[in-house]
């Protein structure tokens, strides 16, 4: 009897695709195909009521949705770049230490340790306008009498999401630029002294250019992290108030859980998901040309 | 265009000396080249007079200022690098340049002089590459060019060849030297490669464990070493030294040959002495070149030999100490044949024992 028997090679990668399958591409095919229905939570049958590109047209005009997508990228803007400009501090200061500098290493990595859901509610107390610590401090030290709404107030409340946020991941950049900052060659430095550099002029001209690709490597990394940006915010001032923190993915979920419109969160969730791509591919192009400027090789 | 001035020039890294007091007088326009063996203090005086290290001690004067504490951007001096120390982000044009855009020169300057040094070392075809397009030889010269740029009081060359293939190395070494005939300023060189030195130096400065043992011009330092350290340093191959001990005018090997005590030196009765004669002056009879005067006789067997074509070195053995001689007009030798050599006393030497140095009176 003939039987037909598969290739080896379909025969050994089989597993693995039914698990990619069963776990990544039906989901995603699942979340792309309710973008184009009415499908509630609530009402599980609505699954089934195809709408076409409504949800996206509806998305696309929506006021709401790109207020959040505004305030994403103004998150994205000013907390990496804030990042940067202290981690890029942080690792200069580092590597100039002698004594105990791996202790000051592990201790800048303090902040990385926790669970974001933790400084979230660990900054709600800090900036909390009756038993905060911030208001506290401030009133103690007579600088101000008033409590000062840090989490009510719409522009102190991105501000205080944003310090929690830079809190938390100047670190990243600390410590990749550090061992950018540990990979340069001795000799172009000492050349460039000789050369009639200053320190800031070394800096400027040469150490910079050699730890650029490892600020891009650190950007692509947090790009995509605060693009995704949820448990800080959630925690801290769930979108509020009155939405004026609302970034994407908290009113993505909130569409999709609390409102239980599933379809066309998934609809906003495929819209943002371009922005995170494009940053990513953005940084990687920066990262590449900077490489080939070292002579890394492309 | 400066003299340099080292006077009593120290360096230590916490309790550990590594320079002992050097001084020293660099003449305007001379070359110079300190050579030692790896860690006698040589790069680490360059760095000094460089401003790359501190002093601990002394004074280092370029032309009529004391340096001591100034940046080396204040020195006014130009440095090559073993490992070349390229911009790898820039290219060939803009490292050139690089020192004159920071010193803020006009744009039109700057191109000159960058032109003029692609010129001199023939970079012209290679302005626009990067340092990782170029071979060592042509990162080298940039390295070079990016020094010359600035016309400097001096030039400081740390190892420069050192990462270059052989062939090379003999190419660089011949551009370096007219190199230094085309800009005539003064030039620290820093080799442990005493070919190099010798080839290239006006004086040669021979360090060891932080002090000089001896300078003076290639020559010089070659025919008259003060130590048996510049005589094996100095050389290749290096000085013989046979150990023996003075008797009734002679220098006695503990094999029972012996050799006359060499014209000018005076040694005295049972001193234990080394008997110091390069392979040039130790020849098979028949196979010299042209005698001198104060010729002396010695038989040797012949262990071994390296035929280079116009001359073989041979191997032999007095009293237990390897030497070489050199065969002129070679012919085959036979690995045990017994040989008779003639010693050119004039050029031997004698040192001794103990403390190493040089007898001559």
């Amino acid at each position: 009897m003939l039987r037909y028997k598969l290739p080896p090679w379909l025969l050994l990668l089989l597993p693995a695709i039914v698990v990619l399958l069963a776990v990544v591409m039906l989901p995603l095919l699942l979340s792309l195909y309710s973008s184009f229905t009415s499908y509630r939570l609530t009402r599980p049958d609505s699954i089934t009521n195809w709408i076409g590109l409504y949800n996206y047209e509806k998305a696309l005009t929506d006021a709401k949705f790109w207020a959040a997508f505004g305030r994403t990228v103004l998150l994205l803007t000013v907390a990496l770049n804030l990042e940067m400009l202290l981690g890029l501090g942080l690792a200069l200061l580092v590597s100039k230490v002698t004594h105990g500098q791996r202790a000051l290493r592990t201790m800048m990595m303090f902040p990385m340790m926790f669970s974001p859901v933790l400084v979230g509610f660990q900054f709600k107390f800090i900036f909390n306008d009756n038993v905060g610590l911030v208001n506290n401090a401030l009133q103690s030290l007579g600088i101000t009498q008033t409590a000062i709404p840090w989490l009510v107030d719409g522009n102190l409340a991105m501000f205080s999401i944003i310090f929690a946020e830079v809190w938390t991941s100047t670190s990243v950049f600390a410590i990749l630029i550090l061992a950018g900052l540990y990979a340069i060659p001795k000799d172009p430095l000492e050349a460039a002294k000789v050369d009639g550099c200053t320190s800031w002029q070394t800096f400027r001209h040469i150490t910079l250019p050699f730890v650029m690709p490892f600020i891009y490597i650190a950007m692509a990394i947090r790009s995509l992290d605060v693009a995704r940006a949820y448990d800080i915010v959630q925690i801290m001032t769930n979108g509020g108030p009155a939405r004026r923190t609302e970034l994407l993915w908290t009113l993505i979920g909130r569409t999709g859980y609390v409102d239980a419109k599933m379809g066309y969160a998934n609809a906003m969730g495929y819209t943002s998901i371009f922005l995170a791509i494009f940053f990513t591919v953005y940084f990687f192009r920066k990262l590449t040309t900077a490489r080939t400027e070292l002579g890394m090789g492309g | 265009m400066a003299e340099v001035h080292l006077e009593k020039v120290v360096k230590k890294y916490g309790s550990f000396q590594v320079v002992h007091g050097i001084d020293l007088e660099i003449a305007h326009n001379e070359f110079v080249v300190f050579v030692g063996p790896s860690g006698c203090g040589k790069s680490t005086t360059l760095r000094m007079i460089a401003g790359l290290e501190s002093i601990s001690g002394g004074n280092i004067r370029i032309g009529d200022r004391v340096v001591n504490d100034l940046p080396p951007r204040s020195r006014n001096i130009s440095m090559v690098f073993q490992n070349y120390a390229l911009y790898p982000h820039m290219t060939v044009r803009e490292n050139l340049g690089f020192s004159l855009k920071i010193a803020n020169k006009p744009q039109a300057e700057i191109e000159a002089a960058v032109n003029e040094a692609a010129e001199i070392l023939s970079l012209t075809p290679l302005m626009d590459r990067r340092p990782a397009e170029l071979s060592g030889g042509q990162r080298q010269r940039v390295a070079m060019g990016r020094a010359i740029v600035r016309h400097p009081d001096v030039f400081l060359f740390d190892e420069p060849l050192s990462n270059l293939d052989a062939k090379l190395r003999n190419q660089m070494r011949v551009e370096i030297k007219k190199l230094h005939a085309k800009i005539k300023t003064t030039i620290i060189y820093v080799t442990h490669d005493q070919v190099e030195a010798m080839t290239l130096a006006d004086r040669i400065v021979i360090m060891r464990n932080g002090h000089i043992e001896q300078q003076g011009t290639p020559l010089d330092v070659f025919t008259n070493p003060v130590n048996t350290f510049v005589a094996t340093f100095i050389g290749s191959p290096p000085m013989n030294l046979i150990d023996g001990t003075v008797e009734a005018g002679h220098v006695v090997f503990s094999d029972g040959s012996r050799l006359p005590v060499p014209p000018r030196y005076a040694a005295s009765e049972g001193q234990k002495v080394q008997f110091g004669v390069r392979a040039d002056n130790i020849m098979p009879i028949g196979h010299a070149l042209p005698p001198e005067e104060h010729m002396a006789e010695l038989d040797m067997t012949v262990s071994l030999s390296e035929p280079l074509g116009t001359e073989t070195i041979l191997f032999g053995e007095i009293s237990g100490t390897e030497v070489q001689a050199k065969m002129f007009n070679p012919r085959p030798v036979v690995p045990g044949e017994r040989m008779r050599f003639q010693v050119t006393l004039d050029k031997c030497h004698l040192f001794d024992a103990e403390s190493g140095h040089n007898l001559r009176v």
